[in-house]
């Protein structure tokens, strides 16, 4: 093509764009985070020379905040790993079955899957609540993650019955007919190739269990519970006269580093193109 | 090694179209059975039933007389090439290799696996590639892997679906001859299904012609060939595939678009009472007028025609002539040409002829037709008005008869081979798959 530079131009500017409008929120949480309390409002981008601190990370870590922050960055680890794994083994069967077998109402379960991850969540909480609290389950890990599953579930069925559609079928007849099991034949042919689709799968269903908010604060009172997100907006300034929101921001950062660290360590994973040569390529 | 025997196999889909309709066949022990037909013709629907990938709607299968209709595929111990190969991606040649030795847990040591694969590994040239990927190899290399995967383990019989279709020609031909020969060595019986009429021809010992899901013929390559049951499976064997001309017969004679020929008396007679004919013509059947020998020549009729054109191609070369059939029989030619496969069958005649023939497109020349070998079709129901049974009959015993003596020849030049490697010291492995 001619205009290949061009074009390559444009995207390259449009890309530049995207990642400003996208990065520029991080970036000044980031700066917002190094900002003394009497900083904050100095109408810079950057805290001021000089005045630029770690106080806030000290005071979540180590200060005031501590109890507050720590635990719930251990409840929203805690949390978010157990209902991510959960939804990922639950799904993997569900949608293995879904891209594989004929049964009468797969449809259903599919259109089902569907609704319940586009139904408010803010409709559902107030009676969620309720019945929480009748049952015991208010304030407890299981009382999150059960809500979580619901999120987390419908999208890592459809996104692997997507994945596991793709995998050549003949693999697992193969394998059978080479003496497996179904459950060997899933188990030896089908999952390592599913690897990558599930691990994508996962992360996607930790981020959101990573990231809610609604529940988090709707469904837990204490620190036995409450995940960071949740916690956040308990801060409190040094005084009722100053803001948190450099402690926020700090916090904000921290919770930002397992995402981060999470797409780093299993990129290769998502990406691999491991079911090439498969079949005949 | 086992016998196979399907009786009354039907295969209906939810919407009851029958894919595979009331199939009945014994297969030998040690024998090579292709099943061909054009695509959608229920031959691979079959091969699956075969080896428990597909239920079985109704009627039954044996393996070894046993009844295997509801047992599990892992359980009827057949081993299956599949046509993309179906190799596991994660896994090296290796472990490709001895993945069925593996699922039998507790069966073999780890030296017997060992053993088991080198010994295939050998058999197929793979040795240099059990360390890496199927997605690292070649198509002819993954299909080996797929076969060693087939032959490493004792299976009672080789299934092999489309093996060769992913090969580019050069590799076909190579591969064809491997299978070819692996088969008489291993002298395991085997079921393969294509679409490529030439390994149905070279391969089996036996072939089963396949159309809308209906046994048509079942028989050696050389009956399929010269006793065709019918008109579809007289067009579907044989490249370039047979002619069909229709004729009308008149006092012993054939009237026929080329001219009329004149038949022997007994083949005119089998076609007593029929108004229209349908004459099948092979190509090589024709010849240039010129180069026949003259003892030869009364064999046969001479006519006269003109060739659109001729393509040489060394050995020998074809001739094209054209005709003009009337409306009603170009509706039937253009139906069987939909059966097999083919848009439109041209109202054309291919001829054979000798590559010295001075024949050339747009002269009028005379070609002479060797007549005691052509047939006669009926025009509605296909059937062959001139099949000799009995003769068909003697060709596929003759055959049978050949593989077994083929099998023996093999066995005995393996052990020869094995005396020899033991006196030499030589480790056996080589022959481990082969046992």
């Amino acid at each position: 093509m001619k205009s290949t530079g061009r074009e390559k131009l444009i995207w390259t500017i449009i890309s530049i764009a995207v990642l400003i409008y996208a990065l520029f929120p991080v970036a000044s949480i980031f700066a917002t985070s190094f900002k003394a309390p009497g900083d904050l409002t100095n109408g810079n981008f950057l805290p001021t020379p000089g005045l630029a601190t770690l106080d806030n990370y000290e005071q979540i870590l180590v200060g005031d905040a501590q109890g507050l922050f720590l635990s719930a960055l251990r409840n929203s680890i805690g949390i978010s790993l157990i209902a991510t794994f959960i939804a990922v083994v639950l799904a993997t069967l569900c949608a293995y079955a879904i891209a594989r077998l004929d049964f009468p109402g797969k449809k259903l379960i599919l259109t089902t899957a569907l609704a319940v991850s586009i139904f408010p969540v803010i409709s559902i909480v107030t009676p969620l609540f309720n019945l929480w609290r009748n049952i015991g389950l208010y304030d407890t890990w299981l009382g999150l993650i059960i809500p979580y599953l619901s999120l987390t579930l419908p999208i890592s069925i459809w996104t692997l019955a997507a994945f596991f559609r793709q995998i050549p079928w003949e693999l697992e007849q193969a394998a059978q007919v080479d003496g497996a099991t179904t459950w060997q034949a899933f188990r030896k042919a089908i999952v390592p190739l599913a690897a990558p689709g599930v691990f994508t799968t996962a992360i996607i269903a930790f981020f959101i269990a990573w990231n809610d908010f609604v529940y988090g604060i709707s469904l837990t009172s204490t620190e036995a519970a409450r995940p960071v997100p949740a916690a956040l907006a308990f801060f409190t300034g040094a005084s009722q006269f100053e803001s948190p929101t450099g402690a926020i921001s700090a916090a904000a950062i921290i919770v930002t580093i397992p995402v981060v660290l999470l797409v780093l360590l299993f990129q290769r994973q998502i990406v691999s193109g491991l079911t090439q040569g498969a079949v005949k390529g | 090694m086992a016998s196979i025997r399907l009786k009354n196999l039907v295969k209906k889909y939810g919407d009851g179209f029958p894919a595979v309709n009331d199939i009945s066949i014994d297969i030998e022990d040690g024998e090579f059975i292709i099943l061909v037909g054009p695509s959608g013709c229920g031959k691979s629907t079959l091969l699956r039933m075969i080896v428990g990938l597909e239920d079985i709607t109704s009627g039954d299968l044996y393996i070894n007389d046993e009844r295997v209709n509801s047992k599990a595929p892992r359980d009827r111990n057949l081993a299956m090439v599949f046509q993309n190969y179906a190799l596991y991606p994660h896994l090296t040649v290796y472990e490709n290799i001895a993945f069925p030795l593996r699922l039998a847990k507790g069966k073999h040591s780890e030296e017997e696996v060992d053993r088991l694969v080198t010994g295939a590994a050998e058999t197929l040239e793979l040795t240099d590639h059990l360390q890496r990927k199927p997605a690292n190899l070649s198509g002819g290399q993954r299909q080996r892997v797929a076969m060693g995967r087939a032959i490493v383990r004792q299976a009672d019989a080789f299934l092999f679906d489309e093996p060769l279709s992913n090969l580019d020609a050069k590799l076909r031909g190579q591969m064809r001859s491997e299978i070819s020969q692996m088969q008489r060595r291993l002298g395991t019986t085997s079921v393969y299904v294509t679409h490529d009429q030439t390994e149905a021809m070279t391969l089996g010992d036996r072939v089963a012609v396949l159309k809308k899901g209906e046994l048509q013929q079942i028989a050696s390559p050389r009956e399929l060939y010269e006793q065709p049951v019918n008109l579809f499976v007289a067009g579907f064997i044989g490249s370039p595939s047979m002619n069909f001309l229709p004729a009308t017969i008149e006092g012993g004679k054939l009237q026929t678009a080329l001219g009329a020929l004149d038949i022997p008396a007994d083949r005119a007679a089998k076609a007593e009472g029929r108004k229209v004919v349908l004459v099948g013509v092979r190509p090589e059947f024709f010849e240039d007028a010129k180069l026949v020998d003259e003892a030869k020549k009364p064999h046969g009729s001479t006519f006269t025609a003109t060739l659109t054109h001729t393509e040489w191609l060394g050995n020998e070369q074809y001739g094209y002539i054209n005709f003009d059939p009337a409306p009603e029989v170009r509706e039937l030619l253009n139906n069987l040409a939909r059966e097999m496969d083919a848009d439109e069958l041209r109202p054309q005649v291919v001829v054979t002829l000798d590559a010295a023939s001075r024949i050339r497109g747009g002269r009028e020349s005379e070609i002479w037709l060797d007549t005691r070998k052509l047939h006669l079709f009926d025009a509605e129901t296909g059937e062959n008005l001139t099949r000799d049974a009995e003769a068909g009959a003697a060709l596929t015993a003759e055959a049978s008869e050949e593989r077994a003596e083929e099998i023996e020849n093999a066995r005995q030049a393996e052990s020869a081979q094995h005396e020899q490697s033991a006196v030499t010291g030589r480790s056996g492995g080589s022959h481990a798959a082969a046992s």
